[in-house]
């Protein structure tokens, strides 16, 4: 199947090679794991365990508030060390609550639902339901709760399944092995995925650098029908879900919108396998394949990692660093960010590690403009960088989001081909940050204009009474003297 | 000539019968320029201004009856703001109404809450719960940070908490680069 033509993107170098060869390998049981509460898009999910007590692997630990959360696991038995506050695996490395568990070291399962003996005899609203109760939530690293878009059947019109095999970030090779190694599980997913959503066409989307995965997941699919396995063009950022679909299908998403509005739901490849794990087996989601990579890691691979491992412990692991690492990225290298410390645990959205070494990044100063329109070429959206970013260096937000900067996907296209190294993306993700904080901000200030406005009417409201109350008052003192004096 | 005077004076009846209509049609609810003033006003309702709330500052400031620096709360930048909005000169904050403080949220220490309902009267926006003889809480989403509650409070249980950035709440920041110095090398 031809690919439909996209706009811009770039053709970063990909470093693929340093991890692609290595096998997944399990993952030694880590004496503490941390779990932070919130490791998804949606509400914290509410821990349902004390400090103290004793979990056996895959039991439920933290409970969903809502549809739009996820719960959590335990990745191994052992008893429950503390719930406290740990560096957040987030850009700002500010503190989160996190369930913190200490091995006991038997990996004692607790006990599992029972296996879904035919998933595609069951109702999609019982798959559904599983996926939610496994807390498996979007494995490409958006965290978006499954459960929510498979139920999505509902809402929209929907036609396809593109499952999204791209992996388009330079160095990560999780995906690649995941197919390469579990490619019959992750069909099987797929199928119970689609089967969810009412679908009867599954693409399964891989780019053209991965002609391994390409040929085991074709071989694997042969025996389904109405599953098509298409091989997208070599270029960054082809795995973003809408651009994937523009690119395999020609339906290109508005502005604001989901993808399922063009009928499309998009599922990573390692979601497919987490799903299939749940439904077919009842193994909530308490571990995920990383890529420790980079050129400062002394051995780089693929690992099943339980959930709540130490990131210091992925790269001893990996023998150390071979170089002092200038960056540590969780994800990879164009839209991850750099880890606060190595302390920080594995989450459910952590497609790799990588370690770059000072001769992998270029950082260079910051130059001035020469409006050569590189970053308009390369926008995958059709935003014009350029002029978002003077308005922002000038404050002004608004003007800025009047020109689209809300549509930006942060994919860093236009800071990795700015020949004046301006920070483009950075500009973006910033206003975008301070323009939500401003309509958070004026949300809260409609609330409380009305509160304020209720309390002063009830307080008019009360005066008005009491003044009626003292006339009438007045009136009945003042009618008793009349009959005297009659 | 007549004709084109009868053209004229037909239209202009004409159009004065649409504009006429349209005014009573659409007429605006309200002072727009109050809900202007009111949009850029932090809806703190603390008073510190001078008036009983924002709604009354921004109609006094409609009325010309205030100055456009009497807000702490809305700080350098509502000061601004309200300047281009009016098109009037921008003044410093006036030191009379108070400083600019970040923001806070009030907190109450439940422990020593008598119940006495005081604070509870005078919330502006209605964010705090209790009852008579029952302990009493700051609904945090709802509380502007007025302090207006710590004043009437008898038992003085009642603090200003800076609100804090969290994981949540926290957004990427303007691009800047440290310069790191450079390293000594040994001669």
């Amino acid at each position: 199947m031809k690919n439909h033509p996209i706009r811009g993107g770039v053709h970063p170098r990909y470093w693929k090679e340093l991890a692609s060869g290595q096998p997944i390998a399990a993952f030694p049981l880590p004496a503490r794991l941390s779990l932070p509460l919130q490791q998804h898009v949606g509400a914290a999910a509410i821990p349902l365990v004390e400090p103290g007590q004793r979990v056996r692997k895959g039991e439920r630990i933290a409970l969903a508030p809502g549809a739009m959360s996820a719960p959590l696991h335990a990745p191994t038995s052992g008893v429950v060390h503390a719930i406290e506050e740990i560096t957040a695996a987030h850009a700002s490395g500010l503190p989160q609550l996190a369930i913190v568990i200490d091995s006991d070291g038997l990996d004692e399962w607790a006990e599992l639902p029972a296996p879904l003996a035919d998933p595609f005899a069951a109702p999609p609203e019982e798959i559904v339901r599983r996926v939610a109760e496994a807390g498996i939530v979007g494995q490409g690293g958006a965290v978006f709760p499954t459960a929510v878009k498979l139920g999505m059947g509902k809402q929209y019109r929907l036609d396809t399944l593109l499952l999204n095999g791209a992996e388009c970030e330079p160095y990560i090779t999780s995906d690649d092995r995941v197919m390469r190694e579990h490619a019959a599980e992750v069909i099987d997913g797929a199928r119970i995925m689609a089967h969810a959503l009412g679908v009867a066409k599954i693409i399964i989307a891989i780019k053209k650098n991965k002609p391994e995965a390409i040929a085991i997941m074709r071989e694997a699919a042969r025996a389904f029908a109405g599953i098509e396995v298409v091989g997208v063009k070599i270029q960054y950022p082809i795995g973003y879900a809408q651009y994937l679909t523009q690119a395999v299908t020609g339906r290109e998403t508005p502005a604001g919108r989901r993808n399922a509005e063009v009928g499309v739901v998009v599922q990573n490849v390692a979601t497919a396998l987490a799903v299939q794990r749940a439904v077919r087996h009842g193994v909530p989601l308490i571990s995920r394949v990383v890529t420790v990579t980079g050129t400062a890691v002394s051995r780089a691979g693929n690992f099943e990692v339980p959930i709540g491992t130490p990131v210091a412990e992925l790269i001893a692991h990996c023998g150390g660093y071979r170089a002092r690492p200038r960056f540590l990225v969780n994800g990879g290298p164009m839209m991850g960010f750099q880890l606060p410390d190595e302390n920080v645990p594995v989450v459910k959205g952590c497609v790799g590690i990588v370690a770059l070494a000072e001769e992998e990044t270029a950082r260079q100063p910051e130059q001035a403009c020469i409006r050569c329109g590189t970053c308009m070429d390369v926008c995958p959206i059709g935003l014009p960088p350029v002029e978002m970013a003077q308005l922002i260096r000038k404050d002004r937000l608004d003007d800025a989001a009047r020109l689209g900067v809300g549509d930006c996907i942060a994919c860093g296209s236009c800071a990795w081909a700015c020949p004046s190294h301006i920070p483009l993306v950075q500009y973006f993700n910033h206003a975008n940050g301070a323009l939500w904080t401003a309509d958070r901000q004026q949300r809260k200030n409609e609330r409380l204009r009305q509160l304020a406005e209720a309390r002063s009417a009830r307080l008019e409201a009360a005066r008005q009474e009491r003044l009626a109350a003292q006339a009438a008052r007045k009136a009945r003192a003042a009618a008793p003297r009349q009959e005297i004096s009659e | 000539m007549i004709a084109a005077l009868i053209v004229m004076a037909g239209l202009a009846l004409f159009i004065g019968a649409v504009l006429g209509y349209a005014s009573l049609r659409f007429k605006v609810e309200g002072d727009p320029l109050v809900e202007k003033i009111d949009a850029i006003l932090p809806q703190t309702q603390c008073g510190q201004c001078g008036f009983p709330g924002c709604k009354p500052y921004a109609t006094a400031i409609a009325n010309g009856e205030a100055e456009i620096n009497q807000c702490p709360p809305g700080g350098d930048d509502g000061i601004h703001k309200l300047a281009d909005l009016l098109g009037r000169e921008y003044k410093p904050l006036n030191a009379d109404n108070g400083v600019e403080k970040p923001r806070a949220v009030a907190f109450i220490a439940e422990d020593l809450c008598i119940g006495c309902t005081l604070c509870l009267q005078a919330c502006p926006v209605d964010a705090i719960a209790g009852a008579a003889k029952q302990m009493h809480t700051i609904l945090a989403p709802l509380c502007t940070g007025c302090e207006l509650c710590i004043a009437p409070c008898p038992v003085d249980c009642i603090a200003m908490h800076p609100i804090e950035e969290t994981v949540d709440t926290w957004k990427w920041r303007y691009p800047t680069f440290t310069l790191k110095p450079v390293e000594r090398q040994a001669a």
